[in-house]
């Protein structure tokens, strides 16, 4: 599933992404690399970004972006 | 010697750097790049060392020109030791550039910082274990409390001084025979990347690197096809990601062992993004919050300026009084020069100061990134992101720290855009030509119109610029980091080098063009002036004598209302303008070419270029908002 659509407060598993290169290397860097355990924290209202924490880490990705982030549930 | 400071965005880096680094730092930009770094001398055990704070990034990996200046800085030889600072409480992440930091084979010592926030989160570190394991002096550290510091510098220094190595990280062996192959088809190779390093950045399919070296390494190409596919063959993955993932795992393996993880303690800051970032609660603390620092800056900056310019004023009676005849040409240039310096220091700086004070506190704080993420999908709208809301509340007290603003954007279209924007937001000394021409003679809610026109037109423009300057950004990845108490240290140093950069570049400019205008006005060529405004106050219906205000106006807004009395020779506007012209006029004034100090800020912000388009663009825009507001207004008078 996207992790767009993904229900909150659930752990996650990222299974993949493709969002071009500069975007895969963005997210890799923050630690949202396949196999890390993420979970959705909320969303900013009126169709604004997501917030996940990812490592003890909070990181808000635009909701174009995390369509493109398929997740499975743990 | 000269020690580096690089580490993750949010691990405290700047909080140590402002810890040791004095009033005197210099920032500074790569040569031919908009990416700064700040140096300070520091004294250090009985002798000077120079300390530069590096532009903090998440990896080296040279996806953007900060990580590329970075990589080229810290191998060029003008670095002795590199001191990575980690976030304590995120050690697994931060070791990832660590990892990439020895790939670089450069001394370094490691900070590991907020081991307060650690202790916070449950997290114990075994210090000794992670030096073993990485080989490296680790020193444990509170960089907001000045504890650790000085035990860091010594290490670094003694590092520095052996030019200590470390040990190369290893990975597998399938990883490690190709980087030999690879490497050893590199050794001739000039560059200021070891052969392993070059090895690593061609895998990873860096294609600067690539072009940089290809010419001398002819053969490299079908090498490293071959070496890359059957790196491919061996994980089934993209070459691009496959070293990269072995740094993960070796530092997931280092993590393993340093890391106990205990009982996380669940603290007051952990439910403020509960209220902050509320759907409903989040948007009434955001607006309370910019209006009380939008308060703050206005009303310190009233207090101020309103004493300083009655001591300006007195003195330029009293230079004109020195004069048997106040139009002899030293009295007016003594006049210009006195408006030069107090355009700076009592309409400028007092705006400016508790400005960058307070946008200070607001990042270091952690709000800033809140703001980018409650108000990223509103942005959006207007082809920016979130974060680009701060430089335009900021505008309505004066546009020169809205253009400072802009820095908080990493996009170089995305800063345009909202530096052009911004300059139309009409300013304290705009409002003051609004009031004292349109709600003094026609009532507030007429002044209350042009605002709501102003914002109608910047969404307009915004709309127009997203046409000819598509945003091509995929979109927002942030981090949101920790809440914490910023140390007063680091917001005034970080204040004071902005204040002093203005004071240096910005303000001299300012005093020449006042000096030059008033020699221009000595020479008696306001007719002249006129004549090259006419073409505009004609089409906007207004008398000629406007051009001299106008242009006086760049150099202070708030000149075009005062000197427009002068130069229609009635301070009482309903006798010499109609309602329509004193509406057409406003409308202008508050949207036409920002002011001198606005105009040489966009310059050391964004470059000649940019300043000009700007000055063009909101020339462009004054004539059309200015010819609207004329037929509107022509409808109602």
């Amino acid at each position: 599933m996207k992790l767009l659509d993904a229900p909150k407060n659930i752990p996650l598993n990222i299974i993949n992404y493709t969002g071009g290169r500069g975007v895969d290397s963005k997210l890799r860097q923050l630690g949202l690399c396949p196999g890390r355990v993420v979970k959705i924290l909320r969303y900013a209202p009126l169709g604004g970004p997501v917030m996940i924490e990812v490592g003890g880490r909070s990181v808000a990705i635009g909701r174009g972006i995390a369509a493109k982030i398929k997740v499975e549930k743990i | 010697m000269r020690i580096g400071l690089i580490g993750q965005p949010n691990c405290g880096k700047s909080t140590l750097f402002n810890q040791v680094a004095g009033y005197k730092a210099e920032t500074g930009n790569f040569s031919g790049t908009t990416v700064t770094y700040t140096e300070s001398a520091v004294r250090l055990m009985g002798g000077v060392v120079n300390v530069v704070d590096l532009p903090g990034t998440y990896s080296l990996a040279g996806t953007n020109p900060a990580e590329r200046e970075v990589i080229k800085y810290l191998t060029s030889n003008e670095i002795d030791v590199v001191v990575n600072v980690l976030d304590a409480s995120n050690l697994q992440h931060g070791l990832l550039m660590t990892i990439e930091l020895l790939e670089l084979n450069i001394p370094m010592v490691i900070a590991l910082n907020m081991m307060d926030e650690a202790d916070r989160a449950g997290i114990h570190i075994d210090v000794q274990e992670l030096e073993t394991l990485i080989g490296l002096p680790v020193i444990p550290m509170i960089a907001s409390k000045g504890r650790g510091i000085q035990p860091l510098f010594i290490a670094a220094f003694q590092v520095g001084q052996k030019r200590q190595l470390p040990n190369q990280p290893k990975y597998s062996h399938q990883i490690e025979d190709a980087l030999d192959v690879l490497a050893g088809s590199l050794s001739d190779v000039e560059s200021n990347l070891n052969p392993r390093a070059l090895a690593i950045k061609l895998i990873e399919g860096d294609s600067i690197v690539f072009d940089e070296i290809s010419d001398e390494a002819p053969g490299i190409k079908a090498n490293l096809e071959t070496i890359k596919q059957s790196l491919v063959h061996q994980f089934g993955e993209s070459a691009d990601w496959i070293v990269s993932d072995a740094r993960t795992q070796l530092a997931n393996q280092i993590s393993a062992v340093v890391i106990k993880q205990g009982k996380r303690k669940i603290t007051l800051r952990d439910k403020l993004d509960d209220v902050l970032l509320h759907p409903f609660w989040g948007y009434i603390a955001l607006v309370a919050i910019m209006f009380i620092f939008f308060q703050a800056v206005y009303s310190v900056g009233e207090m101020i300026e309103a004493p300083l310019m009655e001591i300006f004023e007195n003195l330029e009676v009293w230079i004109e009084a020195q004069f048997s005849n106040p139009e002899a040409f030293f009295s007016q240039v003594l006049i210009g020069l006195s408006q030069g310096i107090s355009g700076g220091i009592a309409i400028v700086l007092p705006y400016l100061v508790p400005f960058l004070i307070g946008l200070g506190l607001l990042e270091d704080v952690g709000y800033l990134s809140r703001v980018a993420f409650m108000m990223d999908a509103l942005m959006h709208k207007l082809g920016l992101h979130g974060k680009s809301i701060v430089p335009f509340i900021l505008g309505f007290g004066c546009n020169v720290p809205a253009i400072m603003a802009t820095r908080i954007l990493e996009d170089k279209r995305e800063r345009y855009i909202s530096a052009a924007l911004s300059t139309l937001v009409p300013c304290a000394a705009r409002l003051a030509v609004v009031f004292g021409l349109v709600a003094f003679y026609l009532g507030p809610g007429l002044a209350l119109a042009i605002y709501l026109f102003d914002l109608f037109v910047i969404a307009l423009t915004a709309r127009l610029l997203n046409k000819f300057l598509p945003d091509d950004s995929p979109g927002l990845i942030l981090e949101m980091p920790v809440y914490r108490v910023p140390t007063v240290q680091a917001v005034f140093n970080k204040a004071w080098w902005r204040i002093r950069e203005f004071i240096v570049e910005a303000w001299p400019l300012l005093i020449i063009g006042s000096v030059t205008l008033a020699i221009l006005n000595f020479l008696n060529v306001s007719s002249y002036l006129n004549t090259l405004v006419r073409p505009i106050s004609w089409a906007l219906g207004l008398p000629g004598q406007v051009g001299v205000p106008l242009i006086f106006g760049v150099l202070r807004k708030e000149l075009s209302l005062v000197m427009l009395g002068q130069a229609l020779g009635s301070m009482n506007f309903p006798l010499v303008l109609s309602s329509v012209q004193m509406i057409t006029y406003a409308v202008f004034v508050v949207f036409y070419v920002p002011c001198l100090a606005t105009m040489l800020v966009i310059r050391k912000e964004m470059g000649m270029k940019a300043m000009w388009s700007i000055v063009g663009l909101t020339t462009l825009i004054a004539t059309l908002a200015g010819l609207l507001a004329r037929i509107l207004a022509s409808i109602f008078y």
